[in-house]
């Protein structure tokens, strides 16, 4: 629902329906509306059945990449006598996406459930759940409901009496953007800086602890719960669009837009229709100029692009951009997108781990350059520099921040070129004049 | 002339005082207990550092050592790991810290009002300064996971929502 507003019709409640409902918070409240049945379902199954339900129900990652789970799922080898983990991804830190924050909040017992089952489907005891050190209130729900559930001898070592051993943990993180590359996420749970790793090997080989891992984002095993009781063709029949795209999705809104939060819609829902009519439009007298549909990582669109989109992963890719997490940033005709382009990369320039030199130096030279265009130094020469610093951090390091930073730069100077182009005629030679208008 | 070794000082430039272990009773158990968790010591770092923060408002040099010694790492290491994530403090901060979110979505809502307000009327003055009283200090932070509810701040661990410049001050006066 699009809490804190009420659900608005066209929208297709699943994982947030107890939104806003402090009773379906406790052990209690939570079984009364069918908690822990999925749990109880999959305890049952062999391990490979659940993933093979997943991986008929087409889900896809919602953390941001669209990888399909079940496949993800289908790389661990249960019975090979290694220890293997499952990391949840809570460390929801990508600007515009605050979806997980209320999955956790509203349905801390759905997360702890859909814990145990994906520790279960992949032949691991353990599973930890990485929340990011600023969501207080989410953590403190996690922490309540996993205490609550080993109580209940939910989980634990006879998850449900079923004389299974699922061990779910809290782990609070300190506060660094780069700690949801799942790498570094692994890195940081085992006590290390959060710099991410090169990649093969692969989680699924060599993860937490150097064993076998998967990690999947809170969106994604939450809805495994509704997968299992309802079913994979329930699931695949709620695309709307392109049958690759399967579910529903949570889309966390916000920006210049009249009613901001979290809504939940099937994929390949109409982005204009949602725009305007689920979130309400814009703010009076303004009108939208353009979207960031999936977190600041991803291109912008302009609103041409964003009115033509279907809402699912080949949809935004189609209209020149990506769903990435489903953190819709709208920006209206009020701001400048030299300006918001600036506070992006300063945003990466600040969370950069500093392991790669493209990144490291990139992103803070693309942020000076930025800031010297929007305070009306810039200078011609400038963006073409822009373009050539990110060509050089794309594909170039051991993780995608750096090609996070060019994404809105790059998509920025190509659809609103000409709004850095105004501010470089004006060029204020002078500091002082700049700084007294 | 003698300095005293630049080791010495905390990064805050305050002079060394001798540390008082903070892992001792009630801690020391929950540190125990935090151990059986994970496969190895080293993956209780963080929430080490987290309960050294929780009882002493920030994380000293002799904090470390003492984590150090107790998860068999270096105090090298675990200075290392502390300064890689922004929400260690390496120094003592006011009663009070508010983190201000200014990220892209925030910031095109009215963060920057939302923190020249909170500068004025905590009489910080500048980021990252304690007020003359103690009570505040003011940062800017990178995105707190809340942009449909801008401006959001955090006071400490309380999250607050929808900030704006107009009700800092009734906000404020919760935090005396």
């Amino acid at each position: 629902m699009g809490f804190p507003h009420k659900p608005h019709e066209r929208e297709t409640v699943v994982l947030s329906q107890h939104f806003g409902n402090a009773e379906a918070r406790s052990l209690d409240g939570w079984k009364k509306v069918g908690g822990y049945k999925a749990l109880e379902k999959a305890l049952g199954m062999q391990p490979a059945e659940i993933v093979e339900v997943v991986k008929a129900s087409g889900l896809r990652g919602r953390g941001g990449a669209g990888f399909p789970t079940g496949m993800k799922w289908s790389f661990m080898k249960p019975g090979d006598g290694k220890p293997h983990y499952l990391c949840c991804n809570a460390d929801e830190s990508e600007p515009g996406t605050f979806k997980d924050r209320e999955i956790m909040r509203w349905t801390p017992h759905a997360l702890v459930e859909a814990c145990a089952i994906g520790a279960y489907a992949i032949g691991a005891e353990t599973a930890y759940i990485y929340i990011r050190g600023e969501f207080t209130e989410p953590l403190a729900e996690m922490n309540r409901a996993v205490k609550e559930a080993y109580a209940a001898g939910i989980i634990g070592k006879n998850a449900m009496g079923m004389g299974k051993r699922v061990d779910v943990h809290v782990h609070k993180g300190a506060g660094a953007y780069i700690c949801g590359e799942e790498t570094a996420l692994m890195n940081s749970l085992e006590g290390r800086r959060g710099n991410p790793r090169i990649k093969p090997p692969f989680p699924a080989v060599s993860g937490l602890f150097g064993k076998p891992t998967t990690i999947n984002n809170v969106e994604t095993l939450v809805a495994v719960n509704h997968i299992l009781l309802r079913g994979a063709d329930w699931y695949k029949g709620m695309s709307l669009s392109n049958p690759k795209s399967t579910g529903t999705k949570l889309f966390s809104v916000c920006g210049n837009i009249a009613r901001p939060g979290n809504y939940e819609v099937q994929m390949g829902f109409p982005f204009k229709d949602f725009l305007y009519d689920v979130c309400g439009g814009p703010l009076q007298g303004r009108q939208f100029k353009a979207v960031i549909p999936g977190g600041v990582s991803v291109p912008i669109q302009n609103m041409e692009e964003a009115e033509a989109t279907l809402m699912d992963y080949e949809g935004f890719v189609e209209r020149g951009s990506m769903l990435g997490s489903g953190g819709v940033i709208v920006i209206d005709d009020q701001q400048n997108m030299v300006k918001v382009i600036a506070r992006i990369a300063r945003f990466f320039a600040h969370e950069s781990c500093a392991q790669c030199t493209q990144c490291r130096e990139g992103t803070a030279w693309a942020t000076r350059i930025l800031e010297r265009i929007a305070e009306g130094h810039g200078a011609t020469e400038d963006l073409d520099t822009l373009l050539d610093i990110s060509e050089d951090m794309t594909g170039k390091t051991i993780c995608v921040l750096s090609d996070s930073c060019a994404t809105p730069i790059v998509s920025g100077i190509k659809k609103f070129r000409e709004e850095f182009e105004v501010l470089i005629k004006q060029r204020r030679f002078h500091p002082v004049t700049a700084a007294v208008a | 002339m003698t300095h005293a070794p630049a080791f010495a000082l905390s990064p805050g430039g305050h002079a060394p005082e001798p540390h008082v272990p903070v892992f001792t009773g009630d801690t020391r158990k929950e540190l125990d207990e935090l151990l059986t968790r994970y496969p190895t010591k080293m993956a209780a770092l963080l929430p080490a550092l987290w309960i050294v923060q929780e009882s002493r408002g920030w994380v000293s040099e002799g904090s470390m050592a003492e984590v150090a010694d107790l998860l068999e790492l270096t105090p090298a290491y675990v200075k290392g790991v502390v300064t890689f994530y922004y929400m260690y403090h390496q120094h003592p901060v006011g009663k009070y810290f508010i983190q201000v979110c200014t990220t892209s979505p925030c910031g095109i809502c009215g963060a920057e009002d939302v923190v020249k307000s909170l500068l004025k009327h905590t009489t910080c003055g500048e980021l990252g300064a304690t007020s003359p009283d103690g009570k505040f200090t003011v940062i800017e932070v990178e995105c707190l996971g809340a942009c449909g509810f801008a401006t959001p701040i955090m006071v400490n661990s309380e999250f607050i929502e929808s900030v704006t410049a107009d009700n800092v001050p009734q906000i404020l006066e919760r935090f005396q």
